[in-house]
């Protein structure tokens, strides 16, 4: 049985929005923090979903990312309608990048985005279809 | 040590977050990498950069980042000036290079947030500067 979702909302993010990516993460940030959530929790919830906006951002033509907290962790959801992803082991190592020269510029795009989030979750599942998109799913886990 | 402090080492100019120079820093983190800024940076701690854009300012602001130093001489457009007024993240530049600027505070105490990666250790700062 899963505890009672305490917080739920979702924010659209449009790709290729350079200036503006980040500010959903930092709204989220706000949230999780006046929710009384732990630090760390916030801490990592916050890395995830920024590097899920600038994924979205960087890859895809709009996306959604959904929160939902409970009394003991954060899920994080990141729904994005774009190219998709054809290899998704070769996605996820550490290196393998396709971004174009403006994400290179904005310091992302070395192919750590991924394996970040992935780091940073307790629980880490990604789905993505060529041509449709790709949805991750990350959930934190108080301690 | 102070911001204050940094700024003076630095021979700095503060392009944000005047009255937050009495902020106490023990540690920091040096990259023009944001990807590895979010894998390795621990809050508290200042980053080095030679990158300007709003992107920096956002990575600083996720990870609670106590202020930026932007290396190699260079002013970050406004856009970035102005996220970090509006976050209220402090932002100096230095002239002196990324190596420079790392190595002129680290002689005077500052240490990175963590030695190296793989390991364990996260350094919180000598107790007695």
């Amino acid at each position: 049985m899963s505890a009672e979702i305490i917080y739920e909302d979702s924010f659209p993010v449009e790709g290729g929005s350079f200036t503006n990516a980040g500010h959903v993460s930092s709204r989220i940030k706000t949230i999780l923090k006046s929710l009384g959530v732990g630090n760390d929790t916030v801490r990592r919830a916050s890395i995830v979903t920024y590097e899920s906006e600038i994924n979205i951002v960087s890859y895809a033509r709009k996306g959604t990312i959904k929160i939902a907290v409970t009394s003991d962790s954060v899920e994080i959801d990141a729904v994005d309608e774009g190219p998709g992803i054809a290899d998704i082991e070769q996605a996820m190592q550490e290196g393998f990048s396709t971004a174009p020269p403006i994400v290179r510029e904005m310091g992302f795009g070395a192919g750590m985005g991924l394996s970040n989030m992935k780091k940073y979750s307790d629980v880490f599942e990604i789905n993505s279809e060529v041509g449709v998109g790709t949805h991750v799913t990350m959930k934190i886990v108080s301690l | 040590m102070t911001l204050s402090e940094i700024k003076e080492i630095l021979d700095a100019e503060v392009l944000v977050g005047n009255d937050q120079m009495n902020k106490e820093v023990k540690t920091a983190f040096s990259a023009d990498l944001m990807s590895d800024v979010l894998a390795f940076a621990k809050p508290g701690s200042l980053l080095l950069t030679g990158l300007t854009n709003p992107q920096v300012v956002r990575t600083s602001d996720i990870l609670d980042i106590a202020a930026i130093i932007v290396v190699r001489g260079k002013i970050p457009p406004q856009e970035t000036i102005r996220l970090a007024e509006e976050l209220k993240i402090p932002i100096l530049t230095t002239r002196y290079i990324l190596f420079e600027t790392s190595g002129r505070l680290h002689a005077r105490g500052i240490v990175g947030c963590i030695e190296k990666v793989g390991g364990d250790k996260i350094n919180v700062g000598r107790n007695n500067l």
